[in-house]
């Protein structure tokens, strides 16, 4: 499969990075190493291309009845500015995808995964169809591009009018960057750092891409890969569709329940209710491994002989300096200390632990 | 530079001939493929190996690969430092980083350094 290019990847060919192809695009996976990208991002500040993730706006008459008939979040309380996370779930409570939930004036926007871009809108539409809500996808005239880490704010300030400082974290403001009026720079982010992200029209994004590592080099500024990013990710206990979602899971058992208003109306809320009250077979759990290699996704987990589970995600975490994965587990076996899982024939003990692994400082 | 006194397998194995010994080892290419190296599994003195079939495995933070065996032969030395010196690995895959010797096997059938070379830039990025 040839894959897709954003407006960066030759970017990323320019500065050596590795190229592979992730759902469907040629993004960078290191452009380094990934440990030292991750240590890079939690002291000081990375570059992130987002423009393989989709961005997706709801307008016209009845566009908050239908997203929030759609996303699992509360969102008839949101102002503008305000930023949710929320899954799109089906009638039987499965997970299409985890998106980001943005309030414009008059209008709702969508970030949504790269791998699920054309399904999303393809259910969007659905929904929309006889309706005059208007389903507009901006992926390919937007680009979008991240800062992570401790340092981003003094980087954004560079660039950015107003104080972007003074924006909350899951807020966004429509202000002035790199000398475009009117773009939107959000602060959320997918890896447990400070962060911003901004979306400006595609054409812009070399020069932007180029113009931020510039202003930003005394801050140490310097492009991310996406293995940095997973890494990231998992050490703050932030679920990667494929990995701990995925078509068959419900937020019930992804611990996500904190993103689910179960007193609305939502497609998939009854199932999940049901669910809710009958119990789940599995759930979500996070662990530490001991010794030097990795666990993996799909590696067996044990309850003593009984094999009851398997690895979603896993990574060597340089923040805690160990192995750490999150797995899915029969739910009588959640609640225990100490299991175990087959990494490629030897059987190795795991120690069970609160999700997130890592959380910053505030 | 890729080497030219010894020769290569396409999955990025090295074999060198010294005395009646062949040594061997992985390339430079696939050290900074794999990067950020965490484990590596080596056969034990007296091991046969089988051209062709894996004789270890090393693993990085992104993936785990297994080590192919260019030739056919006995296990008569190995690199046990290595386990907790994956450095050597990474940073001299051509000398230090050696991970085992076989006696008995002929190499043929392999890459010079120039065919090595064009794998490396058909597999680049």
């Amino acid at each position: 499969m040839n894959a897709q290019r954003t407006p960066l990847t030759s970017e990323h060919e320019n500065a050596r990075a590795q190229i592979v192809n992730f759902s469907g695009w040629a993004m960078p996976v290191h452009y380094t190493s990934i440990l030292e990208e991750a240590r890079h991002v939690r002291r000081a500040v990375g570059l992130f291309d987002l423009c393989h993730m989709g961005r997706v706006r709801l307008s016209g008459d009845g566009y908050a009845d239908l997203v929030d008939r759609l996303v699992t979040c509360k969102t008839r309380n949101m102002k503008t500015g305000v930023i949710r996370y929320a899954m799109l779930t089906r009638e039987d409570g499965t997970t299409i995808d985890d998106v980001l939930v943005y309030r414009e004036a008059d209008s709702i926007f969508l970030c949504i995964n790269a791998g699920n871009r054309n399904r999303d809108l393809a259910w969007l539409r659905t929904h929309a169809a006889g309706t005059n809500v208007v389903v507009d996808d901006l992926s390919d005239r937007l680009a979008m591009i991240a800062l992570q880490g401790p340092k981003s704010v003094d980087v954004a300030r560079k660039l950015c009018g107003g104080d972007p400082g003074a924006v909350k974290y899951y807020g966004f403001t429509m202000t002035t960057f790199c000398g475009m009026p009117d773009i939107m720079v959000s602060r959320t982010g997918y890896t447990g750092e400070d962060g911003y992200e901004f979306y400006f029209p595609a054409e812009r994004a070399v020069d932007v891409w180029r113009k931020l590592l510039e202003v930003g080099a005394p801050e140490g500024l310097r492009p991310i890969g996406l293995g940095a990013r997973d890494t990231l990710r998992l050490e703050a206990g932030m679920p990667l569709f494929g990995h701990e979602i995925d078509d068959t899971t419900t937020p019930l058992e992804a611990d996500l329940m904190w993103a689910v208003d179960l007193e609305k109306d939502f497609v998939g809320a009854g199932a999940i209710r049901d669910l809710a009250a009958r119990g789940t077979p599995r759930r979500l759990v996070g662990f530490k491994l001991a010794g030097k290699r990795v666990p993996r996704f799909g590696y067996v987990v044990f309850d003593g002989e009984l094999a009851i589970g398997e690895v979603r995600s896993g990574t060597y975490s340089p923040t805690l300096e160990t192995n750490i994965g999150t797995a899915y587990v029969g739910t009588a076996s959640a609640g225990k200390k100490h299991l175990s899982l087959d990494l490629r024939g030897s059987r190795e003990a795991i120690e069970i632990v609160p999700l997130p692994f890592y959380r910053r400082a505030r | 530079m890729i080497p030219n006194d010894r020769q290569y397998l396409e999955t990025h194995e090295w074999a060198k001939k010294e005395g009646d010994l062949v040594v061997l080892g992985i390339t430079d290419f696939a050290v900074k493929h794999l990067t950020d190296l965490v484990y590596i599994k080596l056969p034990s003195v007296g091991d046969h190996l089988k051209k062709g079939e894996r004789f270890g495995e090393i693993e990085s933070v992104k993936a785990v690969s297994d080590l192919m065996s260019p030739v056919e032969g006995e296990v008569v030395e190995v690199n046990s430092e290595l386990v907790d010196a994956l450095d050597r690995v990474a940073n001299d895959p051509y000398n230090a980083g050696w991970m085992v010797k076989v006696r008995g096997g002929a190499i043929s059938g392999m890459l010079d350094a120039a065919a090595y070379q064009k794998v490396t830039e058909a597999d680049g990025h």
